[in-house]
């Protein structure tokens, strides 16, 4: 047999090795440094509203979500539904215009419906750097102490907000 | 009691899957014919079986019967029965359960129309399909039983998705898995050739019209998903290298690298252990992409059910089709020989370097699909990886592909002479070279990039007709059409191909040169100018769908006081899943769309909306249709419709 017939084969199984390892990890799973650490403040404008300004500083002593999102971004419109709905549900859900032009960005919450209490508008990104945002969406949870608790990368899913974030919510709003 | 006959149909196909795997393939040995003879009629009442439980599935879907699970889940009472017929590749479950329903009706096609193949041969052939049917069968059954059934059952179910509500939703599908699962066979054939260790030039014969059928299939398939994302989606893209398209469109190169192998080793009796290899690589990477969209391993804008378990037996499964193919190619392959020596400068090294090029393309996208993936397992980061990679990189390799593809029809077999066919060529070169400044000039700028597509596309147009012309002028008399006919219809449909890429490459040439974008706001009654032409802006009318209703924007368009086109962009509101739709409208013609998308009602009156203009992007289509109908054409060559190739082992030049 010559060795050279065998190239194949291996090749494949070196990339069976990767995709089996692949399934065992998240592909929206980024380790955030910030999980336990305060949210970084910020004070940003309204989205839609340029002359008022949301800051974290009103949010002391309150459980919220920071979701960070753009009307460039396709994954968020696959949330976008589970985002209204929980809107209905009372969450305390903030979202943050992430590099978005602000007039796409309303487009956006006027066609599918706004999920937000109020849209920070982060036009040249430097919040999201603060967050160590890595790609849109990511949401955050931020308890009374203003630290975050828990990041979801990517969109959030009926799984993640059933096991995760709506059982953490329970626990700090209590 | 349907659905429990769907899936009880299921579970005898695979019971008949396995004896159709395991009886030929036991046979082998002491080549007992009674063994080979269950092959056909195993694989006929299987593939039955499947198509039947399909078309009971489906008939849940027709008849709203929300007591099925998936039917609650992707369909709805009110949704048009074209798009609740469609439904049921709408989802994970039915997806799968349609893939090995494509599996039956390959299968069955098989019995049918190979029955000039050695019983022998057609029986191991038909074993393999049946192995393949039975790994599906056994993964649609464990992990993804599309026959589960809910109580109490739902009132109504949750609709399609409002995205997937479209006439594409009804041909893109199936053409795809047509052309995704149609490999199956080239790959039956080279596991069944490898088994038997005969590889000849029948073998090729036999193969070529099933692989030139799975790539037209394939070709279509792709091209329409294309069109599909370019008027549905609202931003004008028609490619957008996701991992999903991607999965469909590594199959298509390696599959085009096979044809023109199986080329070469049906004329030549060349290139053998490497045609068997591609053939075993097409069908692969139609389950390896089958693995990357269902299992969760990559992130796509096709968000489709990911699942761990799901993945791990698919993983297996390619463990087992992959690796044994491969294992069994590493042990035969070098006994198959890699055939007849050719010179360098020749037409069979012109399409080994076509087949490399081919595959190097595929291995940079699989490379640009998986690296997210390999990076993160090495526990080095989570990148992602985007367009201008795929596109740098894909232009990169494929354009001396291109070049070579005008010298390679016009080359002789076996040797050929550099300066005759530089001869033979220079008129096409240089009018090539006029013609991709020209064309800039009329358009009013030129870049190095679009000078090197629109070079390309001229360049392959023009040897086309060189070797056309070649051929006529060697054939002494008869009238145009009467030489054509001489030609075979194979070369014509090559031609016809080639012909088509080159087609295909001016569109994306143009739209990528030339494309404008332009957001603007417009006021009721308003009238702008943009590119030179006027639109008119008469309102918004209310619409009500079958499940839907909309708002349809009325917009008259005119260039020079001629009416163009009245384009209706909608926004609908899909009440059942709360969803928004913008549907584009879009005034086509050979050498520019006009595609306009409706954006937001103004608080101070009026509506933004989104204009685009993009020339000659219609040609895309095309050329990927003419590169199918050549593919068509070469498919009914009658030299592949003769009964009695049988034993004839004479290479036919």
């Amino acid at each position: 047999m010559k060795l050279k017939f065998l190239i194949p084969l291996v090749l494949f199984f070196i990339l069976v090795g990767f995709l089996g390892k692949g399934l065992f990890l998240d592909p929206r799973e980024v380790p955030s440094p910030l999980i336990g650490k305060p949210a970084p403040a910020f004070e940003a404008p309204v989205l839609g509203d340029p002359s008022k300004t949301f800051s974290t500083a009103d949010m002391k002593g309150k459980v919220w979500l920071l979701n960070t999102w753009a009307s460039w971004c396709v994954a968020c419109r696959e949330e976008h539904p589970l985002l209204v709905e929980m809107l209905a549900h009372d969450i305390p859900l903030y979202g943050l215009a992430y590099k978005d032009v602000e007039q796409d960005a309303l487009d956006v919450l006027d066609k599918m419906g706004n999920p937000y209490i109020i849209t920070a508008n982060d036009a040249d990104g430097r919040i999201g750097i603060d967050y160590g945002v890595y790609g849109v969406p990511e949401t955050y949870v931020i308890d009374k102490a203003g630290i975050i608790r828990y990041k979801q990368i990517g969109p959030i899913t009926p799984e993640s907000l059933r096991d995760k974030i709506l059982p953490l919510l329970k626990e700090l709003d209590a | 009691m349907m659905p429990d006959i769907g899936h009880y149909a299921l579970i005898l196909a695979l019971v008949v899957a396995v004896l159709q795997g395991v009886l030929p393939l036991a046979g082998l040995p002491k080549n007992n014919e009674k063994l080979f003879a269950f092959a056909t009629p195993m694989a006929r009442v299987q593939s039955l079986l499947v198509i039947l439980s399909f078309i009971i599935l489906d008939y849940a879907f027709y008849a709203n019967d929300f007591t099925v699970y998936y039917v609650a889940t992707t369909s709805n009472s009110n949704l048009p029965l074209m798009f609740r017929l469609a439904a049921i590749w709408g989802g994970h479950e039915g997806s799968m359960l349609f893939w090995v329903s494509i599996l039956a009706v390959w299968t069955l096609a098989v019995t049918f129309f190979a029955k000039e193949l050695p019983l022998r041969f057609r029986s191991s052939l038909l074993a393999v399909m049946g192995l393949i049917s039975v790994g599906f069968i056994l993964f649609i059954l464990f992990t993804s039983n599309p026959f589960e059934r809910i109580f109490p059952a739902p009132f109504d179910g949750r609709d399609l998705n409002p995205l997937l509500q479209d006439p594409g939703m009804v041909f893109h599908p199936p053409l795809l898995y047509m052309g995704y699962v149609g490999f199956s066979v080239a790959f039956a054939f080279a596991i069944a050739a490898l088994l038997d260790g005969r590889l000849d030039v029948t073998w090729a014969r036999w193969t070529r019209p099933w692989t030139t059928a799975a790539w037209v299939f394939l070709t279509l398939g792709i091209a329409l998903g294309s069109r599909w994302a370019y008027y549905e989606l609202g931003w004008g893209g028609w490619w957008f290298w996701d991992a999903v398209e991607n999965a469909s469109f590594m199959p298509w190169l390696i599959g085009t690298a096979l044809i023109h192998s199986l080329a070469v080793t049906e004329k030549r009796n060349a290139f053998k252990a490497w045609t068997v290899l591609l053939s075993i690589c097409a069908f692969s990477l139609s389950l390896l992409g089958t693995f990357l969209v269902r299992s969760g391993v990559l992130t796509s804008v096709h968000a489709f059910a990911t699942d761990p378990s799901r993945g791990l037996f698919i993983l297996l499964f390619l463990v087992i089709v992959i690796g044994g193919a491969l294992t069994l190619f590493a042990l035969r392959a070098p006994s198959v020989g890699l055939g007849e020596k050719f010179d360098l400068v020749s037409r069979e090294s012109l399409l080994l370097t076509n087949n490399v090029v081919l595959f190097t393309a595929t291995g940079a996208v699989l490379l640009g699909t998986l690296y997210p993936l390999l990076i993160d397992a090495m526990n080095m980061g989570k990148i992602s990886v985007g367009p201008p990679y795929f596109d740098t990189v894909f232009v990169a390799i494929m354009v001396p592909g291109i070049f070579l593809m005008g010298i390679g029809p016009i080359a002789n077999w076996k040797k050929a002479s550099v300066p005759d066919m530089a001869s033979k060529l220079k008129w096409a070169l240089g009018i090539s070279v006029i013609s991709a400044l020209i064309v800039p000039s009329i358009m009013g700028r030129l870049s190095p990039m679009i000078f090197v597509g629109l070079l390309m596309a001229f360049w392959v147009m023009s040897s086309v007709f060189t070797s056309m012309k070649l051929r006529l002028d060697a054939i002494p008399s008869g009238t145009l059409t009467q030489k054509l006919k001489t030609f075979g219809r194979a070369y014509n449909g090559m031609l016809l191909a080639h012909f088509g890429l080159a087609i295909f490459i001016v569109g994306v040439t143009m739209v990528k040169g030339y494309e404008r974008e332009h957001d603007i706001t417009m006021q009721n009654g308003e009238t702008k100018v943009i590119n030179g032409y006027n639109f008119k802006f008469e309102g918004i009318l209310p619409i009500r769908g079958p499940n839907y209703i909309a708002k349809q924007g009325q917009f008259y368009v005119s260039k020079e006081g001629k009416q163009v086109a009245l384009l209706t962009p909608e926004k609908r509101l899909y009440p059942v899943q709360g969803a928004v739709m913008t549907e584009a409208s879009i005034s086509i013609n050979p050498v520019r769309d006009i595609y306009i998308s409706l954006g937001e009602e103004l608080e101070e009156g009026g509506w933004s909306i989104r204009v685009y203009f993009k020339p000659f992007v219609q040609w895309i289509w095309l050329g990927c249709v003419l590169m199918g109908l050549g593919g068509i054409l070469t498919m009914t060559d009658k030299r592949y419709r003769i009964k009695k190739v049988l034993n004839e082992q004479s290479i036919t030049a």
